[in-house]
């Protein structure tokens, strides 16, 4: 029985100290600028595969810098590395890499198929 | 004109070199200012009536070409030929606006009916809000931070003023146009000052502004020369679709070129943000490395008028300090 | 005197010798062994006929007189000269030597290596002692070129290069026993000569002076033992060191003039060409990261050496701007650009399966494991609308960032009267190159497949685009039946038909060639033609072949904001010495990264072109009705 008060029900919580962070410090390691990343959007809205399918490369590095590895994981192979999203970053975020890099975590940490 | 009016009033004998055929610089080109919407040439008529003192010496369509520290004072050459000579320099030489045509992508200089805040405040001046086709718009899309908070152009900086200024243009639109659509597409909303914060609640509440956190990637025009903007609704979490038919950039500023020359030829620092760096982040933002040159307004950082009133009050002071106590 | 057979000293020579060219064989068939047999066939053909002569001839210029070198760096080229020929005349007109003075014809290569050791009094008059010059002559020729190596190694400005190539110890310890060997024998043989009064200008000079203060008799042997044992430690250290690249070199230049090309995936050629690069530093030379970046590990002479060392090439593959410079430049012309391809396709898998050598050594597998099938990446591309037309326009994910570009070649469209349709208007589907780069060839198809049924669809003749990355992976992996032009070609085709017609604008205008358009498709005079027709265009020192990279390469992942910033920067100050007024361009790509270094105003061909439209000509239209028959008969694939 959950306690009366501050407990959110676990399917909705981002629980931040058990989630699994492997993969976004693996992609810090290499690639430093992810960090820079203030979620404006600019690269989700100039995305050539954004305009096809469900694909926000935003949503995605949240949910990576979180631990939440389950849309990530099946929806990182839908970019095509086209590379207008790194050309529009205003933070200089190298975000071509950002996704290679998430892609070889994941193979690494992670390897349900990618 | 603040700094030259003060600076007359307590007795010192003061030239003022500008570039231009009158003083005024930006705020010529301003309609009403936030963050109570008043009239701009309130403002204007208020600095004309201190540049009435007989202790100012004015000088238009002048530049300095050469600057010369002679012992406590300097010696300038102006492009007229003139020599002068000061036991105290105060630099005042503002900002310029972004030029939007670099950011290529949102089509300024391209497409006909993307235009710029600058552009926007000439109209207002006009009386007339129209497309390049003398219709009028019904859908208006302002994009936030062009110029400013992007490294692609080299502008790290956050420019201070634009959202604000968007926020007002945004109710003037409105107020002109009851039957249009406003959307601003903003990356944060940064209202630091003094009402605001206030200004933004009124643009929703009561003009009914619409407020799209996403940065526009690209703006294109479809085949009836409608312009669409590529933009995430980052808080929807989805891409977002939409005809415009006059957007409106709000560009940053910069330091301007006149500063850029000027910093040239006298040995003045810079920045990393280009514009004027002062000798003290906290107390010393009026002295540069130069003894006896002082700054005053945007040529140091992005500032409002009012700050910029404040900022040349206290160059005077500086200014008062450094010639009653000896040059030191 | 009686003349000497043998002595122990020479046994480190001997076994040195006789251990490298087993070694070498050995090699060889490994790696024939490992050929395609397609391959096979080709190689065992160019061992006769014209290609045998073809590579006779390169091996000694390329090989032993390193003309490319000299041409490109005179003073390197020398060095590398004077050793590899200098030491080949040694050999050769040594063997020469023992076998018009010895007693018999054919000897023991000892015999020639160390003759004066036992020959000793020959050599004081007549024609021995003409011959003792030349031998003399080319010691001479070696040292000089030696001296310029050690010096090298201290400051590579000596040979006009910016930086030399950092070594590893056993590259050092080799490095140390090759630069021993002739100045021993330099000290071996002046000291017999002047214990016997023989030798020539350098050898008898010396040895002279030498006899005159120090007991040369003692002092010969031991010098003669070092001699001998450079040569050994040399040898023995060969195959583990980037001197492998001699034996090699002679192998790759058979088997490329049979015809034999890297392809897409490792296997023998790909590996005798890691194993020919001698680590000569002129990639490094040219390579934009090294001198506008300051990245200074990724570069092919590094790259050949850690594929050599089966270390992790992964990210070092990946941080490269393929701009072909380095490819272009390579004096030893081993395929850089393709085999760091190869690198990245094979992603970041078990490396030791991937050497033939170390797979020889464990069990002979297939050296690349089988990869799961995958589902498609992009199955949610949906059916797409085609529409009829001439000419086709795909404008490429990079153009929607310039509007100016597919404005400008709207516009041009428009006047020229094409029955044109503009493909990815409403922001179509990349090309699939950038997949491509990155190695994911399979991806990349998907696109591939999505865009080549638009384009057969439509029943179009042409298709014309105006980015160069698009270009090329239409022209060569597309295979589409249709002709593809780079939007400068098509323009230019406009001017010679007449079709449009063009004022002259007399701005000064500089040409960047993008890397993907000149050295990566071959295409360099239609963007010059058609920008000298429309206005005053400058030569710079870097035309054509030479032409630097803007930095905004999509096929480097590692770099950051600020290093290309940094190239950008650097390869725009080069362009604008002459101070134009307009920096042209033929892409999209460099047009915005350029004009993000530059105050000056950077425009793409398209856009100057039209804004110097004046008399237009409509076209007639080409497209006959095609009937659903005929669609049909289109053949679908290769």
């Amino acid at each position: 029985m959950e306690k009366f008060g501050f407990s959110i029900s676990k399917g909705r919580q981002i629980n931040y100290d058990s989630n699994d962070r492997r993969v976004a410090e693996f992609i810090i390691e290499n690639e430093p600028s992810f960090r820079l990343c203030i979620a404006c959007g600019c690269c989700s809205a100039s995305c050539t595969a954004g305009s096809f399918t469900r694909f926000s490369l935003r949503e995605l590095n949240i949910l990576i810098s979180r631990g939440e590895n389950d849309l990530p994981r099946n929806d990182l192979k839908k970019c095509m590395l086209c590379g207008k999203c790194t050309l529009v970053c205003p933070r200089g975020v190298n975000t071509r890499n950002v996704v290679f890099l998430a892609k070889q975590a994941f193979r690494k940490f992670d390897s349900y198929a990618i | 004109m603040e700094a030259a009016g003060r600076l007359a009033k307590s007795g010192f004998h003061v030239t003022l070199l500008e570039k231009e055929t009158s003083a005024g610089g930006h705020l010529n080109d301003w309609y009403k200012l936030f963050p109570d919407r008043r009239d701009s040439s309130e403002v204007k008529r208020y600095l004309d009536d201190l540049m009435s003192s007989e202790q100012i010496n004015f000088l238009t369509s002048t530049t300095i070409e050469k600057i010369e520290s002679k012992g406590s004072s300097y010696s300038l050459m102006t492009n007229n030929g003139e020599n002068l000579n000061a036991d105290s320099i105060i630099v005042a030489t503002g900002f310029d606006l972004f030029k939007s045509s670099r950011k290529e992508e949102y089509g300024y200089g391209i497409y006909d009916n993307v235009i710029t805040s600058a552009d926007l405040e000439g109209m207002f001046r006009k009386g007339k809000i129209v497309l390049h086709d003398n219709t009028t718009p019904k859908i208006i899309g302002i994009v936030h931070c062009v110029g400013s908070r992007d490294e692609k152009v080299g502008n790290l900086y956050c420019s201070k003023l634009c959202c604000v200024t968007a926020v007002k243009q945004a109710i003037e639109i409105r107020e002109h146009l009851p039957e249009s659509k406003v959307f601003c597409f903003y990356m944060d909303m940064r209202m630091g000052g003094a009402y605001y914060e206030e200004l933004y609640r009124e643009a929703q509440e009561k003009w009914g502004v619409n407020f799209i956190r996403g940065k526009v990637s690209e703006a294109s025009e479809n085949i009836d020369g409608k312009l669409i903007v590529k933009v995430e609704d980052t808080l929807a979490g989805r891409p977002l679709k939409m005809e415009i038919d006059l957007l409106i950039l709000m560009a940053g500023m910069e330091i301007s070129e006149g500063s850029k020359k000027l910093a040239e030829i006298s040995g003045l620092n810079t920045g990393e943000n280009r514009f004027f760096e002062a000798i003290d982040n906290h107390y010393g933002s009026n002295i540069s490395n130069l003894p006896g040159v002082f700054y005053a307004g945007t040529c140091t950082a992005p500032m409002n008028i009012t700050e910029t009133i404040s900022h040349a009050r206290a160059a005077v002071s500086e200014v008062q300090d450094y010639l009653k106590n000896g040059k030191s | 005197m009686t003349v000497m057979q043998f002595d122990p000293f020479v046994i480190p020579f001997n076994i040195g010798l006789n251990f490298i060219l087993i070694y070498c064989i050995v090699r060889c068939i490994i790696w024939f062994r490992d050929l395609s047999r397609a391959d096979k066939l080709r190689l065992q053909r160019g061992f006769f006929g014209y290609a045998f002569g073809q590579s006779l001839k390169e091996i000694f210029l390329e090989s032993l007189i390193h003309r490319k070198i000299l041409k490109t760096n005179f003073r390197l080229g020398y060095m590398h000269m004077s050793l590899a020929f200098g030491w080949f005349l040694l050999i050769f007109f040594g063997t020469l030597e023992t076998d018009i003075f010895g007693t018999k014809h054919l000897n023991a290569p000892y015999k020639a290596i160390f003759f004066k050791f036992f020959n000793p009094t020959l050599g004081r008059t007549g024609f021995e002692h003409a011959y003792s010059f030349l031998m003399d002559l080319i010691l001479a020729f070696i040292l000089s070129g030696l001296l310029l190596a050690i010096i090298k190694r201290f400051s590579s400005r000596i040979v006009g290069m910016k930086k030399t190539t950092k070594l590893k110890l056993r590259d050092r310890i080799a490095l140390t026993s090759l630069w021993l060997i002739f100045p021993s024998r330099l000290l071996a043989e002046s000291f017999t000569s002047g214990t016997y009064g023989t030798g020539s200008f350098l050898t008898g000079t010396l040895g002279s002076w030498f006899a005159s203060f120090l007991p040369t008799h003692q002092l010969a042997y031991p010098f003669w033992c070092l001699y001998s044992l450079s040569l050994g430690t040399f040898f023995i250290l060969l195959p583990i060191t980037r001197y492998m690249h001699i034996p090699t070199e002679l192998f790759l230049i058979f088997m490329r003039n049979s015809g034999i090309r890297t392809g897409d995936k490792s296997g023998s050629y790909s590996e005798v060409q890691t194993f020919t690069c001698s680590s000569c530093g002129i990639c490094i030379d040219k390579c934009q990261l090294n001198f506008s970046a300051g990245i200074t590990n990724v570069q092919s002479a590094y790259f050949m050496k850690a594929i050599r060392s089966n270390d992790d090439v992964f990210n070092i593959a990946h941080n490269c701007l393929m701009c072909g410079r380095c490819d272009q430049a390579c004096p030893v012309g081993i395929e850089l650009m393709p085999i760091r391809m190869i690198q990245r396709r094979e992603g970041d898998d078990d490396k030791d399966m991937r050497s033939i050598w170390k797979g020889f050594l464990r069990n002979r597998q297939n050296p690349l494991p089988v990869k799961t099938p995958e589902l498609p990446s992009f199955g949610y591309l949906p059916e797409r609308k085609f529409r009829k037309a001439d000419v086709l326009y795909f404008a490429g994910c990079m153009t929607h960032l310039t509007p100016g570009i597919k404005n400008s070649m709207q516009k041009i469209f428009r006047a020229s009267g094409e029955n044109y349709y503009f493909i990815d208007e409403d922001g179509g589907v990349c090309c699939g190159r950038p997949l491509m780069l990155a190695g994911q060839d399979r991806e990349a198809r998907e696109l591939i497949n999505f865009n080549s049924e638009i384009i057969w669809k439509s029943g179009a003749h042409t298709l014309v685009t105006s980015c160069p990355i698009c270009y090329k992976i239409f022209n060569e992996s597309y295979h589409l039946g249709v002709e593809v032009l780079h939007h400068s070609q098509y323009i230019k085709r406009l001017i010679d038909e007449g079709t449009v017609r063009l004022k002259y604008s007399h701005m000064k205008v500089v040409y960047h060639n993008p890397c993907e358009l000149g050295r990566g498709s071959g295409i360099y005079d239609e963007p010059v033609s058609v920008l000298a027709h429309v206005a005053n265009l400058q030569k710079t020192e870097y035309d054509g072949k030479n032409s630097l990279c803007c930095g905004g390469s999509l096929a480097n992942l590692k770099l950051e904001s600020h290093e290309r910033a940094k190239i950008a920067k650097d390869t725009v100050s080069e362009l604008t010495k002459c101070k134009p007024d307009i920096l042209a361009t033929a892409c999209p790509l460099c047009k915005k990264t350029l004009a993000n270094a530059t105050d000056t105003k950077v425009s793409d061909i398209a856009e100057i072109v039209a804004g110097e439209i004046s008399e237009i000509q409509k076209k007639k239209s080409r497209i006959s009705i095609l009937n659903i028959k005929e669609l049909a008969d289109i053949s679908w694939s290769e």
